[in-house]
This record gives structure tokens, sequence and C-alpha cells, in this order.
């Protein structure tokens, strides 16, 4: 659509990304080199998936549309229980770095806490999953044509970039609460996670119908923000004492 | 299966795959891309640009239908969301709207022309005063009648292929790609009750950015900037093949002047030209007249090989006459430099068969130059060819008429001979003054316009065969050149009479060069490698950059069948013919065609042919000499471009892109501030993130 749409969508798009790599995650080297490992990791989750859809789609007819629709739904299933496998794999190889991590670090213990590479592993999760559902999309709006032509609503873009930040943010939220889970053994984390993956996933089925999609991800988004926050160790008593702790900082102050 | 062959297995199957992926991606769902369209492109000449030009990234435009010419003011003045792509229908393509939109090009950003089935009643693009710059008509030889001062030959011409657009000019077919721009036009951008329409708007983007400028002299100086390995080219001549070939034949390597050698020339011209690229036919401009002259060809075969006539006739078919006579300005420069097998003095007189779409009834006109028929002599040799003329016309079907007036040549090839030697000269044409043809030079003048029209319930094949009156009229028109030739040569007067050319021959070319070139009859006239040049729709005869042209091929090819002889040479021995005795390519060139398919078996009855028949380059001395902005010689150039495209699509407005960029901004600031807040508090927030070391082995 022109380079305001690009940029726009790409702000909307990576933003929240951009901004949660520059304040927590551009300052330390290991955690740098985590998020890009786990960036790998789902990119090889989607590669193994899709080789799996598109021999599927090879080996049967082109042109029955039905069948290639729910060879698709099938796709994207797979592809969603691949990428939690890939997230526990993720989990036992960073477990079993730690341990090496501690031996060689001048600290006493691992330099990082499982909490801490969890989020990292799920904000690199995050960061490809979105820059691989909006690169395409981001090059076309480069053109001077806007979608329309077909019959699909015009804002295709900005639903794409906003859907994008969902996807995100979901996935590090995921990844905190996945970790969490693995370390205490509690098994029903997980397939509670692979569940609401398999729902965000089907919901973005529905579209071209935005309204039926866009508002249940966000829900779906905060109620996950509300998990990870309480799993990764805050509480209500802590929001209140950061309150407290700012308003006396301004009395003080002033 | 060890490591190593499995990692064979995995390469394999990467590459299989990456070959067959075929990307469904969001530009299908915002693009079409218009498959049928033809660019008009730029030609410059020695002070002049002409044509269209767009800018390098394409320019877009909301795509408006034109109704009438009132409704102009839409796109120049009232439309409230400018630049515009008007869509035009044939009979609004005229000089007055083309030139309104020239001049408010800033709101244009580009044409469509629809091109119809029917032809409209008249329109000729080109000036109606062809080539009066390169003609033999100047301030110094006839000044009264050079600029059309005493005769307007192409009064139906409207100028506008010579016109210089600085917009994207294309013609869409009426097909399913038309419907569908009107379609989208119909369904987002008519204005409803006088107000603006809503975004989103249909739109078009037309891609014909063309990479010389200005003039001749400054394409051919960028084309020499030696900058890299690869200079870029911006320009190409515009050259192509003369076909020409005798009754006695020459030797091609001895050049000049021949000893009592006395030649008649017969000459034709084979391009035409349109406002749009490569599409032209020119039926009644070029292919009447060549098609004529083949047949007199084979008429005159057998004659000429009983009773030989004095005088050498040569056959001579010129390309790029269109274009300020490129073909026969070479070749009467390279006969005045010693360049060709015969010299401007052996030429005796010159027969050239103008546009003679007759039609039975009607008559034809012999022109002659009436400032050379001042001289006696050329005056007696002139009334001589039309004598010749006048008495061949026996048993035909319409009268030679001489135009009474004193009235210059019409544009043609003599014209060029003339500005080097008085040589006596006539054109048949069936125009008095004017031209008839009322589609001079452009994409119109196709078969219609020779009324050849087939019964509907034909096969091709039966087509082919079938003799239309319009093969009848110029059969009889081809019966009286050959006769005027072969007496104008000195042949035997007695046997005149038997001269006589072949309706199915005329036909059949007529079929060829005007409904689809891939037929049976060229199929068996043709090289077996020269089959891919036979397409189901006419040739194109543009001249064009190339070296030779698919009507030059036919032409050659047709020509050396119907004047050469069949030998019994193998095709190996075809190929090097110099190792027999009795055979020389120095006299002769040697074509192996294919022939026809016998009716009992599969095999073709391929031959080798041996005519008297060359190719001589068609580019203009100019290009030899290095004069780039000569004023005698052609001097036109074909612009170069990377790639022409057209697309369409819809357009958002600009409101909506500012908001999606507003939204952007705003959303990373906000999460910028938020990550900055949340993560300086972090240690406040999630309290307990620091667990005892001891848990993790």
């Amino acid at each position: 659509m022109t380079a305001a749409v690009f940029f726009g969508c790409a702000f909307i798009a990576f933003g929240p990304a951009f901004s949660l790599f520059i304040f927590t995650i551009a300052k330390d080297p290991l955690r740098v080199i985590i998020l890009i490992a786990g960036a790998f990791f789902w990119l090889v989750s989607l590669l193994l998936s899709s080789l799996v859809w598109f021999i599927a789609t090879k080996a049967t007819n082109a042109q029955d549309l039905t069948l290639q629709k729910d060879l698709l739904i099938f796709g994207c299933m797979f592809s969603v229980i691949l990428q939690e496998v890939f997230r526990f794999a993720y989990y036992r190889l960073l477990r079993k770095a730690n341990e090496g991590l501690a031996a060689i670090s001048e600290e006493d213990g691992p330099p990082l806490s499982v909490r801490e590479m969890a989020y990292v592993s799920g904000l690199g999760f995050g960061i490809m999953s979105g820059a691989f559902s909006m690169i395409n999309t981001l090059s076309d709006s480069l053109g001077p044509g806007t979608v329309g032509l077909f019959g699909d609503s015009q804002y295709y873009f900005i639903t794409s970039g906003v859907t994008s930040i969902a996807l995100t943010l979901l996935h590090t939220f995921w990844g905190v609460v996945f970790f969490e889970g693995c370390e205490r053994k509690r098994w029903w984390v997980i397939a509670v996670v692979l569940c609401l993956h398999l729902m965000v996933t089907s919901l973005s089925l529905l579209n071209p119908f935005y309204v039926g999609s866009v508002p249940p991800v966000y829900a779906i988004m905060l109620l996950m923000a509300v998990w990870a926050f309480f799993s990764s160790g805050g509480s209500l008593h802590n929001i209140t004492l950061l309150w407290t702790c700012r308003k006396s900082n301004t009395e003080t102050s002033s | 299966m060890g490591l190593e062959s499995s990692k064979w297995v995995i390469i394999f199957l990467v590459c299989w795959l990456y070959k067959n992926v075929s990307c469904n991606s969001v530009e299908q769902k915002i693009y079409v891309v218009l498959n049928n369209t033809v660019p008009c492109v730029r030609l410059l000449n020695a002070t002049h640009q002409i044509g269209c030009q767009s800018s390098i990234s394409g320019d877009t435009g909301v795509i408006h239908f034109l109704e009438s010419e009132a409704d102009l003011e839409w796109p120049l003045s009232k439309g409230p969301n400018p630049p515009y792509m008007v869509v035009l229908e044939s009979s609004l393509f005229t000089r007055s709207i083309m030139m309104k939109m020239k001049n408010e090009s800033s709101r244009v950003a580009g044409v469509a022309v629809v091109i119809p089935n029917t032809s409209p009643p008249e329109f000729s693009p080109h000036t109606t005063c062809p080539n009066e710059n390169t003609g033999v008509y100047s301030d110094n030889y006839g000044p009264n009648l050079a600029h059309c001062n005493s005769t307007v030959w192409n009064p139906l011409g409207n100028g506008l292929s010579y016109e210089e657009f600085d917009f994207p000019v294309f013609s869409l077919n009426e097909d399913n790609e038309t419907e569908l721009i009107k379609q989208c036009y119909f369904d987002h951008n008519r204005a409803v009750n006088g107000s603006a329409p809503q975004y989103p708007l249909c739109a078009m983007q037309l891609f014909s950015h063309m990479h010389a400028v200005t003039n001749t002299p400054t394409c051919m100086r960028r084309n020499n900037i030696n900058y890299s390995i690869n200079p870029e080219m911006v320009c190409d001549p515009l050259s192509d093949n003369n076909v020409w070939g005798s009754i006695r034949p020459y030797n091609d390597t001895v050049f000049g002047h021949k000893e009592n050698e006395s030649v008649v020339i017969a000459a034709a011209r084979l391009d035409s030209r349109a406002f749009f690229w490569e599409v032209s036919t020119g039926a009644e401009g070029s292919i009447s007249g060549f098609v004529t002259l083949l047949a007199a060809a084979q008429a005159l075969r057998e004659v000429t090989h009983e009773a030989p006539p004095t005088r050498n006739i040569l056959f001579a078919f010129f390309q790029g006459e269109a274009f300020d006579y490129i073909g026969s300005s070479r070749m009467v420069y390279d006969m005045e430099k010693g360049k060709f097998v015969i010299d401007l003095d052996n030429v005796h007189s010159i027969l050239e068969i103008g546009q003679v779409a007759v039609h039975s009834g009607t008559n034809l006109f012999l022109h002659s130059d009436p400032v050379s028929r001042r001289n006696n002599t050329v005056n007696d040799e002139i009334t001589n060819l039309v004598k010749n003329l006048q008495s061949s016309t026996a048993g035909l079907s319409f009268l030679l008429v001489e135009p009474g007036v004193s009235q210059p040549l019409p544009p043609s090839s003599l014209q060029r001979f003339l500005r080097a030697r008085p040589i006596p000269g006539i054109v048949i044409a069936d125009h008095k003054s004017a031209f008839n043809n009322r589609y001079y030079e452009s994409f119109y003048d196709n078969a219609a316009n020779l009324n050849l029209t087939y019964p509907s319930n034909l096969s091709p094949e039966e087509q082919l065969e079938f003799v239309t009156d319009t093969a009848k009229s110029l059969t009889d028109v081809a019966t009286l050149v050959a006769r005027a030739l072969y007496k104008q040569a000195g042949g035997d007067e007695s046997k005149v009479n038997t001269i006589k050319a072949d309706p199915k021959i005329v036909t059949q070319m007529l079929y060829g060069f005007l409904v689809s070139s891939n037929n049976s009859w060229f199929q068996a006239m043709m090289s077996p490698d020269l089959q891919d040049i036979l397409k189901p729709s006419p040739p194109q005869y543009y001249v064009g950059v190339a070296m030779s042209s698919t009507p030059t091929r036919l032409v050659q090819y047709l020509l050396a069948n119907f004047t050469g002889a069949a030998t019994n040479l193998t095709q190996s021995q075809c190929q090097k013919p110099d190792e027999l005795p009795n055979e020389s390519r120095q006299m002769y060139s040697y074509l192996w065609v294919q022939g026809i398919v016998p009716p009992n078996s599969t095999q073709r009855d391929s031959f080798c042919v041996r005519a008297s028949v060359r190719l001589t380059r068609a580019i203009s001395p100019a290009f030899e000499l290095g004069e780039y902005a000569s004023k005698d010689y052609s001097t036109w150039t074909e612009s170069r471009w990377k790639f022409i495209k057209a697309r369409i699509f819809l357009v958002a407005s600009r409101d909506l892109e500012m908001l999606t960029l507003g939204v952007g901004v705003a959303v990373l600031f906000t999460f910028l501030l938020l990550t900055y807040f949340v993560s300086s508090k972090a240690d406040v927030l999630f309290s307990s993130a620091r667990e005892p070391a001891s848990a993790a082995y």
C-alpha cells in the first residue's frame, strides 16, 4: 500500500518485540544467545511440520479444494503440536546446558535462572513466529495496491499486525508457564498450554472474519499474561508495593 | 544405506521440493496482472522523440472510463482523486482528446485504449504527408510539389503516431480482462449522485519505461559509453533485411557496375506500422503490393526460361519504408558506393507496386514524377513503359489511367532512386490523388479492409484453398504487372499472352499473410528450422530491430520457391553446394525447404531449392556513416526497455494509510515506555525471582 502502511504495520507487529529486546535482552550476551537459539528451534519445528503438510498436499489431488482446506487444518494442528514438542526439547536442552554454564561461570551458581531462560526462550519463539507470519505481508504492503479486489477487507494489513503482536506475546507467556510447569513436574500445565495454542490457531482459521478471531485471541493473551505474571513470582502484594513505593517516592521527593 | 547416501537423498529431496514449490501469497489477493496488452514505445530520429514514456516505477492512476469528450473534465479538472488512468473506447481515441490529455498530463497517469473487433469508419494515426522530408521533392526539386503542397496523400491522418506523450498508452483487447476492469470500475469508481466515489478505488498501474531520450544522436552517443564490460545500450536502429531476386543470377561477390547490363527493377514495400508497438498488418498499405509482385514473379518463371528477355528483371522487396525509406535508401546507397551487384547506371527503369487493393470495375492509376519527365529521354521512356502497361490489360477487369494533372509521386521507394538519378519509373496504385485507404498505417488495416471474407462453414485448410474475390482482383493486377515487365525487359511479344498469374497462389498467400501464417502451404515452402516463426495468427509487419523478421523470411522463401528451381541435392549437399561441379553458392542461394506431405506417407518430401534470391542488409546509411543527425537518410531508432507490464488493484485512501502509520508509532512508543517501566521495577514485581542455587542440579 505504500511506505506509510509498511512502516505502520512493521511498528505495530514488531514494536513490542523490539522494546522487549532492547530493554531486557540486549544487555546480556547469554540471553541473546538463548533468544536466537530459541528462534532457531521454532524455525526447525515449522520446517518439519511444513514438510509434512507439503508432502501431503503434493500426494493428493490439488484440484479438490475441500480436501486441501482439510489438509491445511491438519497441517496447522500438527505444526502446533510439533512446536510444543520443540519447546519441551528446548527446555531439556537448556537444563542440560545450565549445568555446564554453571561449571564455567565465575559466579557461584548458574548465570541464568530457569525463569529467565523461560522468558527468553518464549520471546525467541514469539519473535520468530511473528516475523514469519508478518514478513510476507509486509513486503506486499510496499506496493501501491491494497487488499480488496477479490472482496477481502481492506483492514487486512492492520489486522495482520495486531495478530502478530498477540502471537509474539502469547509465545512469551507460554514459554514462561511451560518451563515453570516442567520444573514443578505439573504436566497438566503443558496440556493446557497445548490446548490454548490449538485454540488460538483454530481461531485464526476463522479469518477473514476478523471480529471473530482478534478479540478472543486478545482475551486469551490477557489471561496468559496474568498467569505468567503469577507463575514467575509476581503477586498482588508486589503490585501494591510498587504502587506505594512510587507514591512514597513522589512524596519524599516533593 | 550409509550416512553418505542418506545425505544425498536429503539433498535430492530438498532440491525437488524447491523446484515444485508455488507461492500463494498476499500479492495474488491484491494485484491482477493484465496479459493481453500492447504498449506504445518510444522511437527517436535525428531531432525528436515520439511515442510514450512511463516513470521507472510505473504510473498508477484511478481508473476512469471516458464516456464522451465532455466527460474529459472529470479527469482533467473536476475529479477529486487525481491522477487518473483514462480508459477510452476506440471511437474516442482521437487527436483532440489525446492532445487535451497531453496538455494536462499532471492529472493523467496514463491511457488505455480498448480495441474493438470491428473497425471504426476511418482512422489513421500517421501524418497527412508521409515521409515528406526524405522523398525526392524538396525546395530544390519540384518545390511546389514538396510537403504535399499540391496533393495531400493521407488526408485522414491525425498524426498521433508522431506525437510525444509523457504518460504510457496501452491497448487492451475486448476480452475477459477488460470485463474485469469494467466490473472493478462499476463496483468502486462510479460517482453516485454527483458525490465523490468512496475509497477504496480501482486503479491501474502501467510500466513502460523507455531508456532512450531526446533524439538519435544522444542515444547513440550513450550507447557508446563504456563504463563496464557490458555497456548498457539504450536504443537500437530500426533495421531488417531487403529481399531481392532476379531472372538471371548475379555473382554475389562481384559488386559495382556491370558492362552492357540493363535491368528493370520491380519494387514493392514489405513493412507497415501502427500507433502501438509491433501490431501492424498493412493489408492495403503493403501486403496488396508485395503479394501482387510475388505472384507476378511466379507468373514470369515459365516464360523467362523458354524465351529469356534481353534485359534482366530484378524483384526488390524493401523493408522499413514506413520510417523514411530505410530499405530503399540503403539499396540506392549501396548502388552508389559500388557495394551492390549492379550500379545505378545499370538500371533501365523501375516499376513499383503501391497500394493496389482494387475492386472490380475500378481503375488503377500510373503515377510518375513530373519533374524528371521534363527531360525528353526520361519522358519517352516513361511513355513507353505506360504503353507497355496499358497494352497488357487485355481481358482484365480494369483500366490503367494516368492521373492527368501534374501531380507528384506518392510516397514510394521510387522517390529514393530519383534522388540519385533521373530514372524512368512508374508507381501503380489504386488512388488517383489522396489514398483510398482509410486506415493507412493503423492497426485496422487488416483483412477486413481488403474485404477478405470466407464462407462461414469452411475449415482452415479449405479457407486456405478458397479463391476469394480479393484474390481474383489481385491476380489480375499480377498478370498485368508480369506482362508489362516482360515487355519492358524486351521479351518476345508473341509469348506475352501466355503469362497468367495463378489465383490459387494469390489466395493462399493472402490467407497466410492476413489470417494465419501457420498453414500447410507456408509450412511446405519454409525450411524445417524456421517452422517456429509460423503462428496461428497473421505475422506482424513492423520493421523492428531484429535481423530478419517473419515477413522477410516468408518473402525470401516464397520468392525462392517461385523463381528458383528444385534440385536433386541432398540436405548436406544443399548446405555445401560448392563441392559439386555445376553448383555455385556465389551465383545462387540454396535453401532446404520442407515440402508437402504426400498422400500416402507421413514423411515430408523435402528438397533443395536453388534460386537467385538474396537478402541484403536494410539499415539506414546514416548509421553506416555515423551521421546520426542526417537530414538525407532515415535516422529512426527504437528505445530499449527492461519490462512492460500492466496490472490493476484497489488503492486505499491517504487517511487510512496515515492512520496505520500513526497507530504503529503509538504502539511502538507505548510498548517502549511500558517495557522500560516494567523492567526497571522488575525486582520489585517479581520478588521471588532468585531461586535457591541448589535446585538446578
